[in-house]
């Protein structure tokens, strides 16, 4: 057969892989907006379940997400951020630093319901949080640490050597050229990363089953140690365990998980795009 | 003077210092949180080990409420389910990377990436969700099978939860081929097509090993999307019909049993039993994912 003739078919059997591989991502997306859309009203947002979740809203779940995302941030960032600085700036090519990586390629691949095993024994048996947002919160910490560390050291890394010498030139010490030029620069890119580890953490299910997540709970958390609904897991709940669930309520709270984690990718990427393209080195 | 020197620093010396120790210990965190799972999985799970005889325990039939906690099933539930996902998922992601990477213009590519970044993004009880709702009817249909709700089934869903991974991974290894081999397989007179299929992805074969293990690691531990499709029975899938019959993996079993067990009893220790082998099991096919990354970055790459 023509060489050139088999390359062609080649090529287009590549192109239709890709098809395979994109035309059922729109589809999951388009059928949930389409038909999550009819669900979703201003009552759906703010209004607390009612008739076993059959009617009302998904309010509680919505803030649960939104208060466990937040109490993942205040947990993950300064741990993450620290240890993305010691890897990029004070760590030699040790065994000790290998391991380090090691470390986190491991933590990265964890699967989900493990940490949630973790979380239960450590934090909510253990320490005694109990099933609470801070038993939650910070199980999916931990869960979204490799995730931070790694975009953080390579936003890090991305700063030229120079911005270094120069600010130890001027007589500035490490500390002060990481704190005063190097972090400053690397901020969009940590950013970037910690919305990526944030959309992670506000997503997952199996770590918060166990450790924070509650059936139902028509009313809002009171404290750090009380339980909360959440969305993901709600979505579980109304999908698997309730006969009978209208499937717009299902839809409507699959839509607005997915606008959650979407919308917070979105903003993700054009804090990526918008430094790359303004950045001056 | 010395006094002088001091205030005109912005911060005195031993603060610089506190703050530089600190970070040295957040850098070794991810060690400490590495060995803290293991230890308290250990914890817990351990007790299983001699509650349960060994005979029970490596026996087909996991059936709680008789104390029959044979895991044997839930293993070879997990290997069925990966395998099948990883066989529909390498194909079409290898074929995308290159497709990406080696083929398309500019414009495919812009469309190609954030469409592959926003599947990575889409929570897995979504997609458990959809595959309950829309995917599971399908194959009943097509296929005869009583629910919908079988290994194939969570395959499908797994194999897209794990192209993401596979492509990217896939993609990097191609990129770290020299440009010099595609130009010495054109300037030999083969065309693109025979370049990248005998020259550039037999160079990038490490890389894409690596892919494929990070792709499966993600699928063997993925949790929600696999409990909501594949119907959770716990039998031993050994006929060759088991791929479009109900299965039920490890993850599952613990995601969906951890509830309802009293903490302290057998079936509570016999779940974190299932944490164990889970996490040496990730922690194996993250090793082996690592150690070519490792040699990679030792040998100075391909570059």
């Amino acid at each position: 057969m023509n060489r050139s003739l088999v390359q062609r078919l080649g090529f287009a059997l590549l192109g239709l892989a890709a098809l395979i591989v994109v035309v059922p991502i729109l589809f999951v997306i388009l059928t949930i907006i389409v038909r999550g859309a009819q669900a979703i009203d201003w009552e759906f947002l703010v209004a607390m379940p009612r008739d076993g979740m059959k009617a009302g809203g998904i309010f509680p779940a919505i803030v649960g997400t939104v208060l466990l995302t937040l109490g993942t941030a205040i947990a993950a960032i300064p741990v993450g951020v620290g240890g993305a600085i010691y890897l990029a700036e004070y760590a030699r090519d040790t065994w000790l630093t290998r391991a380090i990586r090691l470390a986190i390629i491991n933590l990265a691949g964890i699967p989900s319901v493990v940490y949630g095993l973790f979380g239960l024994g450590l934090f909510v048996l253990f320490l005694q949080f109990g099933t609470s947002i801070l038993a939650g919160s910070l199980t999916l910490a931990i869960m979204t640490l490799p995730i931070i560390i790694s975009a953080a050291e390579e936003a890090l890394r991305a700063v030229p050597t120079e911005f270094r010498t120069v600010s130890a030139s001027l007589g500035g010490t490490r500390w002060q050229g990481i704190r005063y030029i190097v972090l400053p620069q690397a901020l969009p890119g940590i950013i970037t990363g910690v919305i990526l580890g944030m959309l992670r953490a506000a997503g997952e299910t199996a770590p918060i089953l166990f450790t924070v997540a509650a059936f139902f709970l028509p009313r809002l958390p009171q404290s750090a140690f009380d339980q909360t609904m959440a969305l993901p897991y709600h979505l579980y709940v109304i999908s698997t365990q309730v006969p009978g669930m209208p499937a717009e309520i299902q839809y409507g709270t699959a839509l607005v998980l997915l606008a959650l984690i979407l919308s917070m990718s979105t903003v993700a990427s054009v804090i990526r795009s918008y430094y790359r393209r303004r950045r001056q080195w | 003077m010395a006094k002088n020197d001091v205030s005109t620093a912005p911060q005195p010396r031993w603060i610089e210092f506190a703050i530089e120790a600190l970070i040295r210990v957040l850098g070794f965190s991810s060690i400490g949180f590495v060995v803290l799972i293991f230890l308290f999985l250990l914890r817990e799970g351990i007790p299983v080990f001699f509650e349960v005889l060994p005979g029970n325990l490596v026996g087909t039939r996991w059936y709680p409420t008789f104390d029959l906690f044979g895991m044997l099933p839930l293993l070879l539930g997990s290997i069925l389910v990966t395998v099948a996902a990883i066989a529909i998922a390498l194909p079409l992601g290898l074929a995308t990377a290159v497709l990406v990477r080696e083929v398309a213009p500019n414009w495919a590519r812009e469309i190609l990436k954030p469409m592959i970044e926003v599947l990575a993004g889409i929570p897995s009880v979504v997609l458990g969700f959809f595959g309950m709702t829309l995917v599971a009817p399908l194959i009943r249909e097509t296929l005869g099978a009583p629910t919908g709700l079988t290994a194939f089934t969570g395959a499908l869903i797994l194999a897209y939860m794990s192209l993401p991974t596979i492509i990217s991974v896939a993609e990097d290894a191609l990129d770290a081929v020299p440009k010099s081999y595609r130009d010495a397989g054109l300037a030999m007179g083969a065309t693109q097509w025979q370049t990248i299929w005998r020259v550039v992805v037999p160079a990038g074969r490490s890389g894409i090993v690596t892919a494929v293990m990070l792709g499966m690691g993600r699928a063997i531990g993925e949790t929600m999307a696999v409990m909501m499709v594949t119907g959770n029975a716990a039998r031993m899938p050994l006929s060759l019909d088991s791929l479009f019959r109900p299965v039920r993996t490890m993850t599952a079993t613990v995601a969906a049993e951890m509830g309802e067990v009293a903490q302290g009893s057998v079936h509570y220790h016999a779940l974190f039993g299932i944490g164990i082998i889970l996490f040496v099991l990730t922690f194996a096919i993250n090793l082996v994912a690592a150690s070519t990354i490792f040699q990679k970055r030792r040998r100075g790459g391909l570059r």
